[in-house]
């Protein structure tokens, strides 16, 4: 969910586009975050743990900690918390490490 | 106690609460600041030097009751929200308590709110006198509530929403 | 190679009042952030700042982050660099930076390292589930994003991060279950504190998170009461249901940089882990690289902006520029951060201060003044 009002902020949201999340396309706007338009979509588990497969998801938001990993137009460990979204974006939970050679 | 729980106690109240006899002759205002960080825009803000700190931007800040007025300019200038002017002469059986604000939605002049204590308890439903914008990059708003004049000393908080357009 | 005067690594709070400060004697300066929006943990700090008019008190950090960022956009001597990151300090002093996808060599005379901090994690079962944020997430999803983070938030965490959070929160229409505290006392400001208390939000001193669950992402934590020995008190277990659990359970210095470079190191408790030993002029003991704001040890933003500018004007004396104004200057700025740090809330970054000159640091303040 987005926040509309606020008593301090406001949030000047530009064009609309949308990218895919695991096949499904998902609205966002541009100039946002991958990671903060999957949380408006609802969407806060972004993969799974490299042994134990347990859910995962973000945790600092500003590309200090690799918690938010998933595998984006193919390439995989991209830290979706500071990965802009593009129009067409395919982006997919990562199911432990990425594959980093074949893409 | 203040430090485990973030609720003033009667004793640290006591020190900042403006005399019986200060609050029959007019408006007056009460920083609720106990602890000594460092800190000073309310003595820049006081147009008639009535709140002073002797000891430094760390000292406790100190209003000379003489001189405040309560006009409260103070209110949208402290960072920590901690400053409330009580009008306890407003009207027969009401005092005026002024509340900072920074929530959304702001209730409208007129309209009833329900009054929270300093813990964040429900003291009743109290007519909103007046709502004024710190305007600019300030944006804190100053709510006054219309309060019966022993709970004067009790509504600190305004709760968010739910408002009512008649009693 | 590029050739550079300063180059400051980090655009936030410390980084760009160094690069402001530095600028301002004539020096040249280069900054690079690595988010796309430079001012650091400025850009979503809604609340007044405090501090003295000299540190704009009073003012949103918000707004004091957009004021620095112009005044440093605007200064011609000024280079900001954004998606700019600086993976390394070499032995040969080139500095390599990753600027939109490109490695750049930068071969400057002085640095600055701003890097700042991240968040500290918390042990306890379940933490791994979605829906576990660091305060400091939460933060950027709500007030820079404006994506409204969770209905129903247990904030971990009584320093001043999670009673500002909190209180953000409650602005962004989330309700906060709790905030919840292991120490016996509140951490942050108690004026923070009473703002929440009074929005209705308890504050539960003495009380630790034991397990996050939920299926797939967090539906609730269980908390329990800790005894004075830190120990869970058995029977007192609380159940609270919740789609977010916020660790706001300190920060940690971004000190790799100065590892790297070989800058002395000290493990300094109270400054929140190993940091660089420096000087009166913020100097590291690699000569020509200065270290300002959390990355020297973790302290408030108001302090981390002196510093920087301490920092940034020592760097450009240090060049030869405005050697009749910079002793002055520096002089002004040591005296704000000796200010800042004078009360009772400064008392841990005096003990820290205390602690690295006992471990052989080199320190420039001069504790007698802090008696009071």
């Amino acid at each position: 969910m987005r926040i509309t009002e606020h008593p301090i902020l406001e949030f000047k949201r530009e064009e609309k586009l949308s990218f895919y999340y695991n096949g499904q396309p998902v609205e966002a706007y541009k100039g946002e975050t991958v990671a903060a338009a999957l949380h408006a979509a609802g969407v806060r588990k972004f993969g799974e743990s490299a042994e134990l497969r347990h859910p995962r998801g973000l945790f600092c938001a500003i590309g200090n900690c690799s918690s938010c990993f998933m595998t984006v137009d193919g390439e995989a460990n991209v830290r979706v918390c500071v990965t802009h979204v593009r129009e067409g974006m395919k982006v997919e939970e990562q199911k432990g490490k990425g594959d980093v050679w074949n893409g | 106690m203040l430090i485990s729980t973030g609720i003033p106690a009667k004793e640290d109240l006591e020190r900042v609460r403006p005399s019986a006899e200060r609050l029959a002759k007019g408006p007056a205002a009460m920083v609720e600041c106990f602890q000594e960080i460092p800190c000073n825009p309310c003595v820049a803000a006081c147009a008639r030097k009535a709140i002073s700190m002797a000891g430094g931007i760390n000292a406790l800040p100190e209003v000379d009751f003489e001189k405040c007025t309560g006009c409260s300019i103070c209110i949208t200038r402290c960072p920590g929200l901690a400053i409330f002017v009580i009008d306890q002469n407003y009207s027969a059986d009401f005092a005026l308590v002024k509340i900072p604000f920074e929530y959304t939605p702001v209730p409208r002049e007129g309209q009833y709110v329900q009054g929270l204590s300093r813990s964040g308890e429900e003291l009743g439903w109290f007519r909103v006198n007046k709502v004024t914008s710190g305007g600019g990059r300030n944006m804190t708003n100053v709510i006054a509530l219309e309060t019966p004049k022993e709970l004067s000393m009790e509504v600190r908080g305004i709760k968010v929403g739910g408002y009512r357009d008649g009693e | 190679m590029v050739e550079a005067e300063i180059i400051v690594i980090g655009g936030g709070p410390a980084g760009l009042s160094a690069a402001k400060a530095a600028a301002s004697l004539g020096a040249r300066v280069i900054v690079c952030e690595r988010d796309e929006l430079p001012g650091g943990q400025l850009v979503k700090q809604t609340h007044k700042f405090f501090g003295s008019e000299k540190q704009s008190a009073g003012e949103r950090g918000i707004h004091i982050g957009e004021k620095l960022l112009k005044e440093v956009m605007e200064n011609e001597k000024i280079t900001l660099l954004t998606d700019a990151t600086a993976i390394g300090i070499y032995e040969d002093g080139v500095v390599g930076i990753l600027h939109r996808g490109s490695f750049v060599k930068y071969k400057p005379q002085r640095v600055v390292i701003a890097t700042g901090a991240s968040e500290k994690f918390l042990a306890f079962s379940g933490n791994d589930l979605p829906g576990i944020y660091g305060a400091g997430a939460v933060q950027t999803l709500m007030n820079v994003a404006g994506v409204k983070p969770a209905e129903r938030v247990l904030m971990i965490g009584s320093g001043n991060i999670g009673l500002i959070v909190s209180y953000q929160l409650k602005q962004a229409g989330v309700e906060v279950a709790a905030v919840i505290e292991a120490a016996p006392k509140i951490g942050g400001y108690l004026v923070h504190a009473s703002k929440i208390r009074r929005a209705g939000i308890p504050i539960l001193t003495g009380w630790t998170i034991m397990e996050a669950y939920g299926d797939g992402q967090v539906e609730g934590a269980k908390i329990c009461r800790l005894d004075d020995k830190w120990q869970p008190i058995p029977g007192t277990e609380q159940d609270v249901k919740c789609d977010v659990i916020c660790l706001a359970v300190g920060l940690s210095p971004l000190t790799e940089l100065c590892w790297q470079a070989e800058c002395e190191m000290k493990f300094v408790r109270e400054l929140s882990g190993h940091v660089p030993v420096t000087d009166k002029n913020l100097e590291t003991t690699h000569k020509g690289i200065y270290a300002a704001g959390d990355v020297s040890g973790i302290e408030e933003a108001s302090s981390a902006m002196v510093e920087g500018r301490l920092a940034g004007y020592a760097a450009a004396e240090s060049l030869g520029y405005g050697q009749e104004r910079a002793a002055a200057l520096k002089e002004e700025a040591r005296a704000e951060l000796d200010e800042l740090r004078a009360g009772p809330m400064g008392a841990k970054i005096r003990q820290g201060i205390e602690t690295m000159e006992s471990k052989g640091g080199k320190v420039y303040v001069n504790l007698d003044r802090y008696s009071r």
